[in-house]
């Protein structure tokens, strides 16, 4: 009689929650992955096409179907790379990953014209200027998409290296000595 | 017996060869000739630096102000001697990277000669906030290193109602002993400046730590001390690194300071000796700040000494009045050999953070011949912030500074322990400076990434509003068309 109500109401219960499940599967579908829109929010947004997709979103998509890898994004370094991998729960290697280098645009002010066509093509307003005046870079606000760069037309505009000052500079990785992998008993001393 | 189970009273730390004993002995040396030129950094301290306030080809006197301090946390800067302002612009800063930076270039002019100062007759009778004021004008920053302007320190001091000020006479790093030598040369005029900062914090009583390799250090501040009941002069093991605030708070309070919190949350602040030596001359005779004694050691100095030089004097100057050889310098230090900054060269000048210019020999440096992590965990026990040296370097070798962030990279204090306790050579400070640096360019990329995203949004929004606008006036002259039409074609129908 036990064994009967159990397998009686446990069955009972199976169908139910089934029934729930598929309802919530067919009213409560979701179009894109969720994990897309978490990408797409980790990576910078500048749609800057380095990575060999046509912007940030293709590149999320490709990220969450497992055909790029996390080290895929060349602004975002290695830093990126550790939060993609820790989104997706990947295994990570980034002793070979090359760290970007920083650029920002710069005005040579000797061929500035003022055309205005770089401060409205740029996405983050880092330009100022105004009509046949020189313009200007705010350089903190400056992503390196090298939008101006492709409009200028008398080559003003060019990306140069972040300059290396006391307030930005780091002490350099110490030197890598080949060192035997750690747990695999060979380097233990007895 | 219940003491066996009570937290032991310091942790880790190491008993480094002390190399004092060449210039331990000898007095302060103040017959340094004047140097021709003195280069003079506008950021010597903690924060923003010092905003210039003379011109090129100004005759300035010794003492007054060259540079004023600007925002909340920063220090002024003073003419150390008389003379002439010859430039202001970009010079190598005594810095590992010798990266140029702003400084200001005396001309001196041998005579030396003082600017009026302004001077109390008790002052005792100060407002408490008058002495950090007149502090803060002397340009008077931490002198044991650290370069925190002093006056914030006082102010933040009265501000949390700190009861305890605790004055650092331990140099605990090797070779130095210019705090030994001012503590037995100058004992009474630290003491005054202790009592000093004591009424400008409204602090109840000063415990001057000092370890007991400097027994005559002891003894003389002890006798310093002896008429004023609400300082102490305490004696404290010699042990590396003694003087971090930390380690010594737990000392010689008992108390822990909590992660991420100021000393002066639990009620102990601490200065340094130079520090209250530099306040007595700032509110007794209204002296700026403008040079500080040097210790200049190392097997490569032929005349080790203790030598009191004016800021800005050029480190191969000294270097010349000390004797050095240049052959056998295989490395120059600024500061202590545990802590202190390698310099690329000597044609840098000497700021208020140099407590020491060491010039080693090779047989001095460590061999750096790395080998295998052997996981004897010496580092482990050595290490003062109780962090696991090895593990997080491993992490930082293969770049996963967030695992090294998570064994506590954030709590390294830099104190060299576990790369001078490493028998195989592992670079383990050299990696965590590294990895601390690179956590920082992470943290503004990461400010900068989410800086950028508003600025998209913004112009985002911006441009659909302009386009909003335009189609609204579009519309309306559309309207205002079809009006006209309409009012016209009613005229025509009238007619």
């Amino acid at each position: 009689m036990y064994v009967l109500s159990a397998i009686v109401s446990l069955t009972l219960l199976g169908l139910f929650l089934g029934l729930l499940l598929g309802i919530a599967g067919k009213y409560l579908k979701v179009e894109s992955s969720p994990i897309v829109d978490e990408l797409e929010a980790l990576l910078p947004g500048s749609q800057c096409g380095q990575c060999g997709f046509p912007g940030c979103r293709p590149a999320a998509e490709a990220l969450a179907d497992g055909n790029a890898p996390a080290t895929m994004c060349p602004p975002g370094g290695s830093a990126l790379a550790e939060q993609i991998a820790a989104l997706l729960g990947l295994d990570l290697d980034l002793s070979d990953v090359k760290e970007p280098e920083l650029l920002v645009a710069r005005v040579s002010e000797d061929t500035c014209t003022g055309c205005t066509r770089c401060f409205k093509v740029c996405p983050t307003d880092a330009i100022v200027g105004a009509p046949k005046q020189i313009h200007a870079v705010v350089a903190d606000a400056c992503i390196a998409c090298k939008k101006c760069v492709e409009v200028c037309p008398t080559e003003c505009l060019q990306m140069h290296p972040i300059e290396v000052t006391l307030r930005n500079w780091r002490w350099a990785k110490p030197l890598n000595v080949p060192v035997q992998p750690m747990g695999t008993g060979s380097n233990a001393i007895c | 017996m219940l003491s066996f189970f009570k937290k032991p009273r310091f942790r880790g730390g190491v008993h480094a060869e002390e190399h004092k004993t060449a210039t331990a002995a000898l007095p302060i040396a103040d017959n340094f000739p004047l140097p021709k030129k003195l280069y003079i950094p506008l950021q010597q301290h903690v924060g923003k630096p010092a905003e210039p306030l003379i011109m090129v080809g100004e005759k300035v006197l010794k003492g007054q102000l060259l540079a004023y301090s600007q925002g909340l946390i920063s220090a002024p800067v003073h003419a150390p001697s008389s003379g002439v302002i010859v430039d202001v612009n970009d010079y190598p800063a005594p810095h590992p990277s010798a990266l140029p930076i702003r400084m200001i270039v005396l001309e001196t002019d041998g005579k030396d000669e003082w600017v009026k100062t302004q001077t109390v007759d008790d002052p005792f009778q100060l407002n408490p906030e008058e002495i950090s004021l007149r502090v803060g004008a002397a340009g008077i920053v931490g002198l044991g290193g650290a370069t925190f302007p002093t006056a914030v320190k006082l102010n933040m001091g009265r501000e949390n109602h700190v009861d305890t000020l605790i004055i650092n006479g331990s140099e605990c790093e090797p070779y130095l002993c210019c705090d030994d030598r001012l503590m037995q040369e100058r004992a009474e005029q630290i003491i005054d400046g202790v009592r000093l900062m004591l009424h400008g914090m409204e602090s109840e009583y000063a415990v001057v730590a000092i370890e007991d390799n400097k027994p005559q250090a002891y003894l003389a501040m002890l006798a310093a001390a002896e008429p004023y009941p609400t300082v102490s002069v305490i004696q404290i093991p010699t042990r590396y690194p003694m003087g971090w605030d930390r380690q010594l708070i737990g000392y010689v309070t008992g108390k822990e300071v909590p992660v991420g919190c100021r000393s002066s949350e639990v009620g102990v602040t601490i200065h340094n000796v130079g520090t209250a030596y530099a306040v007595h001359k700032a509110i007794r005779y209204g002296q700026p700040l403008l040079g500080r004694v040097v210790t200049v050691a190392g097997g490569a100095v032929k005349r080790p000494m203790n030598v009191e030089v004016p800021f800005g004097t050029l480190i191969s100057e000294l270097f010349e009045f000390c004797e050095v050889d240049k052959e056998q310098t295989a490395r120059i230090i600024m500061g202590g050999p545990m802590m202190g900054d390698s310099l690329p060269h000597v044609g840098l000048p000497t700021v208020k953070a140099t407590s020491g210019i060491l010039a080693l020999t090779q047989s001095e440096l460590k061999n750096t011949d790395e080998q295998p992590c052997i996981r004897c965990a010496s580092c482990v026990s050595v290490c003062p912030a109780g962090l696991r040296p090895l593990d997080m370097a491993n992490n930082i070798r293969i770049n996963q500074l967030d695992a090294a962030v998570d064994l506590g990279l954030k709590d390294c204090i830099s104190c060299g322990c576990c790369s001078y306790i490493c028998p195989s050579n592992i670079p383990l400070v050299q990696y965590f400076k590294y990895a601390s640096g690179e956590v920082m360019a992470r943290q503004q990329a990461q400010h900068k990434s989410e800086q950028t995203k508003r600025l998209i949004d913004a112009r985002n929004a911006r441009m659909e509003r302009i386009a909003q606008q335009q189609r609204e006036d579009e519309l309306a002259r559309i309207a205002a068309k079809a009006e006209r039409e309409r009012l016209k074609a009613e005229q025509e129908a009238l007619v």
